[in-house]
Formats: C-alpha cells, structure tokens, sequence
C-alpha cells in the first residue's frame, strides 16, 4: 500500500499549498546553473501528476479502460449491442449451437445467449458497483472515526472489525443469504439490494483498515498538529487533510474489489443462493447451463468469457493504477 | 514463545464469542421469518416450527437463545435439517474428503506457487516474471466456477485426462483436477506475494551486508533472502484459507465430490436453510482455529513478532 | 607541482611497496529515467597498514557509492562502473571475474554500514550471522564457530556475550548492534575497513565508544581504516588523512591536523566555517548558500562554482585538476593557494 503522506493533497480539495519538506523535491527546484547558459528549474511534480503520466503510457491500463467503458455502455444502453430480446424464448430452438442468426447459439430455454449475456452485464455490474460504493462508505466512516478518535472508541471498533473480518467472504454471504432466500416471485431490485447489502456486511472490513491506517498515519503529521493549533476541528482536518491523503489507496482498493464483487456475485448467483431469474445474470446463466455441460459448452462458455474478461478488467486497472502510485517503483 | 502462545489462545476466545455471535444473529435472530427457506420450497410444516421453537428456544430473549446455542455448539450439535437429519453426523460422514482435498489444494499452492514466485522474482523483468505475472492476474480474476467448468470440459471431457467426477471413494487421482482448480487462485496470488516479497528483500540492507560478507549469490538469495519472503506468505495461505473452504463449495458442486462442500452445495439447491447454516458455521469456525495455528506459525518464524 | 592525483602514503613511499590499497581514477555512473548521474568522476586515493583515510562529503557527494565500488557490491543496474583501477596490494579487483572477486570479500576488504537494525537480517541469531563467516569462509564446524563468535563478541564488549548468541538483532541497543556488525566484519581479520557512516544512527555518547572501539581494533589488526562520514568532529579524533569529496569528486586532500587549520579549497573552508562556535556566540551561523547540484546536470568548469564566494570566470569554464598545492597537500581550485594563504 502506497504511504499517503508522500501524496500532494491535489489543490482543488482546498488544501493549502505546502512545500514537501522533501529534499529531492527542492534539489529539482533549486537547480542553478551557469548564468550564460540557459535553464529552467525543474517543475516540482506531485506523485498523482506522475501517476497520471504513466498511466497514460500503460497498454495495460489502457486496454482495461477501454474494456471497461464498452461495459459501462452494455450495461446501461444493451440495446446498443443487440436487438434481441433476451427474454423472448422459443423451446424450439432450445440448446441450438451458435449461428449466423444467435451468434451464441441458444440457451436450455430458448433464449438467445448473445442477448441473454449483454444484458446481463448490467445486473452484474449494478452488484459490482453498489457493493463498492456501499463498501466504501460504510467501511471508510468507521475506519475513520476509528483512527481519529483513538481510544476506547478504536478499540471497540477494531473488535467488531476483527470479527467480522474472520468471517470469509463467499462462506459469509452464503450464511446470510441462505438466511435471506429469495424465489422467483422476489422483485428484482429486492433481490440485487440482498446481495449488495449481504456483500457490504462482510466485505467492509479491508476498506475499514485502509482509512483507519491512513488516519492514523496522517494525525501524526506535523502539519495536521499546525492545523490543529490553529482552531481546526475535526470535521475540517478530516477533510482537508485526511481524505486527500486517503484517495489514493482507496481508489486502488476500491477498483480491484470492484472485480472480486462481480466475481462473488457470479459465483453466489451460480450456486443459486445470489441473484435469482428473471434477473438475468452470467451466475444464474452460467448454472442454468452446468448441467448440458457436456453436449452444448456453449450455453455455458459465453458468458463465462465476458465475466472473466469484466473480472480481469477490472483488477488489471487495479493493478495499474497502484503501481503508478507505488514511490518505490519510480 | 509459550507466552505468545497464550496470549493469542486467550485472544481468540472473544473472537470465537464474537463470530458465534455474529453468524447466530444472521441466521436466527434478525428480523424476519427466522423460519424461511429452511425447509425447502415450502413454509415448514407446524410441527417442525413448534419442534425447532422448543428447541432453539426461540421465544426467549435473544441472549437466552444465544447461550444456549453456544451450548449446543460447544457439544457439538451444530442443528439439524427439517428431515431430521443431524448436521453433525452429515459433517463427520463428510469432512475425510475435503480434508483429503483441501490439503492436496495446500500442497500444490505452496509447491508451484512458492517456487514460480521465486522464479519469477530471481529474474524480474524477464520472461518467466512476465509470464508468472500475466497468468497470476489472469487466474485471480476468473471466478472459480468458471475455472473449474472449463477445467472440467477441457482436461476431462475433451482430453480425458481426468475423471471428469469423482466416485465415492475419492481417490487421489481423482482428485487432482479439482485440487488444481481449487488452489489455482490462492496459488496465483502465492506466486506474486512471494515474486514482490523476493524483489523487494534482494534489495534491502541486509542483502547488501550479506553480499558484503562474501556469499556466494546463490547463498544470499537461497538462505538470507528466501527465509524472509516466505513468511508472510505462509500467512497469507492461512488467511486465504477461508477462500479455499469458500471455494470448495463450489468445486465439490462441478466435480460432484462427496465432501463437506458437495454438502453444502446440495442442500443450498434443495434449500434446506438449517444444514446449510449449520455446515457452514462449522467451516467458519475451522478457518478461525487455522489461522490461530497459521498466526502462531508465522510467530515461530519471524522473531520479531515474538518478543512484542 | 605534482600533477599526478594519487599519492602513495608515506611509509609505503619509504618501505618501498606498493599501498594496500590503491583506488585510481575511478568512476561510477548511475543510469536513470533522469539522464546518467556521473556519482563518481574520477576519484583516487590510496591507503596503507595502520592507517586511517576519512573521507568526508555531504549527502550526494559520491562517498557512499565509492565505497560499494570499491567493495564491487554496488547495485548494478543502476549503477555501473565505467573507469579507473582498484588495486588491493596491487591486483586490480575491477578486472577481475567476479568469484574471483568474492574471495576478497570479507575476507581482505570488509564493510560496516550505518544502520545496524536494517543491515542485519532479522530472522536470524547474531551469533549464526557472525558465526557464518568461520562456517562459510573457513569451513568451521558450528560448534568451533560460535566459539570465536564469543571471543568476537567479547573483544567488540558485548556484555554476557555467551547468553545473548542467541538473540535476535532487535533485542540490542543502537550501539551494541554496531558493535555485532563491528565484530562480523573483523571476523577474519581483513586488511582494510571500511566504515560508512558507522555512528551517524548513534547517540553521542555511544558514538565515541565506537570509534574508540575502532581504533583499538585498527591498532590491533594493523587494518587500513576507510572511514565515510560528513562529520568533521569524528574526523579530527581518528583520522590520519583526509579527502574531501563533492559533487562526486575529491577537492581537496589533506593530513588531518594542517586541513582544520588551513584549508586549500573553499568548499572545505565554508564547512569548517559552518560548525557553530562557542566563541562566536551571538552572531549569525554561516552557511554555505545553495545546494549541491542534481548529478545529472553538473555544472561546466568547477563543480562548486555556483556556490564559492571567489568563483571567477576561470573557474565557470574550466574544471581545476587536483593539485599539490604545497607538498603534502593536494586541492581542487584554480586559487587554491590564496586560499590556502588567507589572501582571498
């Protein structure tokens, strides 16, 4: 995990301008040179614009981005990669190979799998990122006031974290799930809410511990003891020092779990405890498929193509994004 | 070290406390039909609600109720389906195969993960790092079930090399496919935390003061360097643990191993709610208690955690 | 006036030998996303039995990289050797295979770093680390080893030595870890020492029984002492000679005693004048203004030229040669003997 106090608070977050106290940074800065020849001081640069710099360079950030933004557009306009109705369903055609007219054949219903998997994107993606959003929240206020108050305070919190951290992640949500079933008649949005909120309950823990080290690490500083001689409360100090410090871990953190949610969920949605029909997701299609296995692979190949390929994406730019951030790379 | 190991013993106590608790409150005690989906497709008939009531005394205080679960935990009554069926005796008749998986699964991991990582972090930047690393992120990412379908058509139906299901009597051979597949995650993330661990320990102080001593290469890397990135690894196959239990529902569901797993994956399709829960606390509990050995392990092996 | 850098220590001149060791015209460069940083450009000295060379030089002056050069243990990439000679009683180490190289290691050459708490392998005992210079180098047995780890240990005062062999390197002081690294590296009684920086992580009280401590042990081995630092008070008590390094080159050398009196390099005589002074309470600290230029872009004609209080034209255009300035005393600087005088 990258350390945050070697991140420049980015200017917009209002924070005020302060000169690292970084002797490399000032070595660039305070280059002289001979007075005939032309110079330019270095521009000091901040380890985001860095980060950006080479970011931008990485096929494979690139490759994943791009990736992920046609996503993004299958989830919310399906209607641009097909215009199939996934829900139309003939018996007839049931278990057809892929051909010039269902370039992924047809499913043990009927159902045309090309449509089928492109609009399943959205309720897998949907899981994906309402679970991280959720996560983050949850996980980052208490980790927070968990670093910030110290104390008893921290230590209780740190009990339950631990806790709840003991408990893995796919035993966990089976647990609460097969607490919480759902059937057929669920409506939909209860059903994607279920697995979100059985996902948060377990997954808050990671995020929980990354805000709570960076606060910790943060409330040392010498600057935020400045900030505090000068009258800062607390909710000012949070946010002016402690989340700028915090975005970069998080991001990394948040983008790579995004990935293992959408996996999870897949994995909860095959085991038939996840989401349920007539959600129409890679899990359910993925287990509806399992048992013709062996004489129509393709029911079951199509959509475990497009998640493992949403899965990696999002984990690769995960991965990119945190060496770009890593110091110790440079 | 004894009294680390106390201290971590007596630690793990109001954790134990704290998870029972826990997992006893999703399942029993939260709002809501306490009863739903744990009796199949159909709402329990009275007398298993008016049975399980008495029972699990679920008309007392919910702090009465947990004692007495606790109780039953302690004695080893883990609840029982709506058919009677105890969930204890199901996991005894069970548990020989996944454990028999479940440590093929380790060995491998550590195996051909320990060694690709060191591989790979021996000549960073190379082919071998390049190829670990692409192929490490390629198989943390597909989900397990996807792995082990596709291992199952691929290795099993197509090349035949495997039993594409297990028999009962679960050999070894039989197993070596969905042990591939159930390792094959935890093994990827082994090989990059050993590869990072490695690169990053051949260039801190002591190396240099080891090549300073006048060690051969092979002596440095082999003995001061290899020792130190291991450590956190073996924590790491602790603390991943609980992904392979996770894991070997789904892995004993494709493959059709009669294990704990296969268990659990069966009952979750038959909606029995009670063996599941029941089977499922069990496996929480076994991954609490392995990573208590695992965490004392790791103590035995790094000095610096001892004397805290 | 002497043109040549080196110049062999007085008693080798005198027995007639060649000096223990010889570094000459060395150079190093690190190859970075930045451009090429030239860490040493050109850097010689030499050292004999008995002897202690201080080499002093702030952070970035090159000290630190000359001294991984010398030992060949420099990182590689980034940094590369690319010039020059180090001759130990007369072979030259650079040319030479690197197992062949390894023998002198610990055995001839040894180093002691700075920070004994990184530089020591945490899992093991100190009595195995120490211990695996007889087992490895000797093929000692491990019983005959830890033997001598105990006299080692003893020797260097490290109290209860017999009870604490076994202890792990976190459960020392700052200062008895020097002295267990201190003792790992005269473990097979090298000819020459180096030590970088070795009290610099201390307390001071703690760093004068190190240096006392190395100096007994100099004294006792006839090893050939290199001491690293940036720390002219260290300096003075244990050093026999000293160069001054900067910007990756040597401005100015010298013995001990005439340098703190009469200095023959600017930079030299803005650090002397920058140690704050007892008798000059009250009045401003001086300080040499600026800093030390970014290694990729070090400026034309003298390195020290954007920061000297006498630069002149001459010395914005061309780079000054290390020369004796009166016998005995070689500087870096076009007008070296007015400073050397007191005329500037």
């Amino acid at each position: 995990m990258t350390d945050p106090s070697a991140l420049y608070p980015p200017a917009a977050a209002g924070a005020d301008e302060r000169i690292h106290p970084d002797s490399e940074t000032a070595l660039e800065a305070g280059t002289e040179g001979p007075p005939g020849a032309p110079q330019q001081a270095d521009k000091p640069r901040s380890l985001t614009s860095d980060a950006w710099h080479d970011l931008r360079r990485n096929p494979i950030f690139i490759v994943s981005a791009v990736i992920i933004v046609v996503l993004v557009v299958m989830a919310a306009f399906p209607g641009v990669f097909t215009n199939k109705d996934p829900r139309f369903c003939d018996l007839n055609l049931s278990r057809q190979a892929p051909s010039a007219d269902a370039w992924f054949g047809y499913d043990v219903q009927g159902c045309d799998v090309y449509a089928r998997t492109i609009y399943g994107a959205r309720a897998s993606i949907l899981v994906g990122l309402f679970t991280t959003i959720a996560v983050t929240i949850v996980g980052g206020l208490i980790g927070m006031i968990a670093g910030f108050y110290g104390g008893w305070i921290d230590s209780v919190l740190s009990r339950i974290l631990e806790i709840f951290f003991g408990i893995p992640l796919l035993l966990g949500g089976v647990l609460v799930l097969a607490s919480f079933p759902s059937n057929p008649g669920t409506p939909q949005l209860v059903t994607i809410g279920k697995v979100v909120i059985a996902l948060t309950i377990l997954a808050w823990t990671s995020l929980a511990r990354i805000m709570r080290s960076t606060v910790i690490q943060v409330k040392h500083a010498d600057y935020v003891s400045a900030a505090r001689a000068l009258g800062g409360g607390a909710p000012r100090i949070l946010r002016s020092h402690v989340l700028p410090n915090a975005v970069a871990p998080v991001i990394v953190y948040a983008t790579i779990v995004l990935g293992i949610f959408i996996g999870v969920e897949a994995t909860l949605s095959f085991l038939g405890i996840g989401l349920q029909p007539p959600v129409i997701s890679w899990g359910v299609a993925i287990n509806d498929a399992s048992t013709y296995i062996r004489q129509s692979p393709h029911m079951l190949l199509f959509p475990g193509a497009l998640l493992t390929i949403t899965v990696l994406a999002f984990i690769m730019l995960g991965d990119a994004v945190r060496d770009a951030f890593d110091p110790r790379l440079r | 070290m004894g009294r680390y190991t106390v201290r971590r013993l007596l630690q793990m106590i109001p954790v134990i406390i704290g998870t029972t608790l826990l997992i006893f409150l999703m399942v029993w005690a939260l709002p809501g039909d306490p009863f739903a989906g744990k009796c199949g497709d159909r709402a329990c008939p009275p007398q298993y609600v008016a049975q399980m009531t008495e029972k699990f005394n679920l008309n007392e205080p919910w702090y009465v109720q947990y004692a007495l679960y606790m109780g039953n935990l302690i004695r080893g009554d883990f609840g029982e389906s709506f058919s009677g069926t105890s969930v204890t005796d199901e996991l005894i008749r069970t548990y020989p195969t996944t454990a028999k998986l479940a440590a093929m699964a380790i060995l491998i991991e550590v195996v051909i993960g320990i060694g690709a990582g060191i591989l790979a972090g021996l000549r960073r930047g190379g082919f071998v790092d390049n190829l670990v690393l692409l192929s490490t992120l390629f198989f943390i990412s597909i989900p397990i079930f996807v792995i082990g379908y596709i291992s199952q058509l691929g290795f099993g139906v197509q090349l035949g090399i495997f039993p594409v299901t297990v028999s009962s009597e679960a050999t070894v051979y039989e197993l070596m496919l969905p042990a591939l597949v159930l390792a094959s995650g935890t093994l990827a993330y082994v090989a990059r935390v050993m590869r990072t661990n490695l690169v990053e320990n051949l260039r801190s102080d002591y190396v240099r003061t080891a090549t300073a001593k006048g060690l051969a290469r092979r002596r440095v890397v082999g003995v001061h360097t290899v020792r130190n990135s291991l450590i956190p690894v073996i924590t790491l196959i602790g603390a991943d643990f609980g992904a392979l239990l996770g894991g070997a529902i789904v892995t004993e569901g494709i493959f059709n191993i009669g294990g704990v797993g296969g268990l659990i994956f069966r009952n979750i399709r038959l909606r029995e709610g009670a063996m599941v829960t029941g089977a499922v606390t069990v496996l929480v509990l076994v991954f609490l208690i392995v990573n208590l050995f695992v965490d004392l392990l790791y103590a035995a092996l790094d000095p610096r955690i001892r004397y805290d | 006036m002497a043109t040549t850098d080196t110049f062999p220590a007085p008693e080798a001149e005198a027995a007639g030998h060649a000096p223990l060791l010889d570094v000459d015209d060395l150079q190093v460069e690190f190859r970075t996303r930045d451009g090429v940083a030239k860490a040493v450009n050109g850097v010689s000295f030499s050292l004999d039995e008995g002897e202690t060379l201080a080499i002093l030089g702030e952070s970035g002056s090159g000290k630190s990289v000359t001294a991984l050069a010398v030992m060949g243990i420099l990182d590689s990439p980034p940094g590369f050797v690319t010039g020059g000679a180090v001759r130990f009683r007369g072979q030259d180490l650079l040319s030479l295979p690197e197992d062949e190289r390894r023998a002198y290691r610990g055995r001839n050459i040894a180093m002691v770093f700075q920070d004994a708490l990184s530089a020591l392998n945490p899992v093991f005992p100190v009595g195995w680390q120490i211990g695996e210079m007889f087992r490895v180098h000797e093929g000692m047995s491990k019983k005959d080893a830890r033997v001598r780890v105990i006299e080692l240990m003893e020797r260097v005062r490290i109290p209860a030595a017999r009870e604490r062999i076994d202890d792990y390197p976190h459960q020392f002081s700052g200062g008895m870890r020097q002295r267990i690294m201190i003792a790992m590296s005269i473990a097979l009684d090298p000819d020459v020492l180096i030590a970088d920086e070795p009290t610099t992580a201390l307390d001071v009280t703690v760093q004068a029984q190190i240096m006392e401590l190395l100096r007994d042990l100099q004294r006792e081995r006839k090893m050939g002492l290199i001491l690293i630092t940036h720390d002219l008070g260290v300096v003075a008590d244990v050093a026999d000679r000293i160069s001054v390094m900067y910007a990756g080159r040597i401005m100015e050398k010298a013995v001990v005693g005439e340098i703190y009196a009469r200095p023959s390099h600017p930079y030299t005589k803005g650090l002397l004048e920058s140690i704050p002074r007892v008798d000059l309470k009250g009045q401003d600290l001086s300080a040499i203004q600026g800093l030390p230029p970014s290694l990729t872009r070090i400026p034309p004609g003298c390195e020290f030229n954007p920061r000297c209080p006498y630069a002149q034209d001459i010395c914005r255009e061309k780079r000054p040669a290390l020369l004796e300035v009166v016998p005995g005393r070689f500087s870096a600087c076009h007008f070296a003997q007015e400073v050397l005088d007191g005329s500037i």
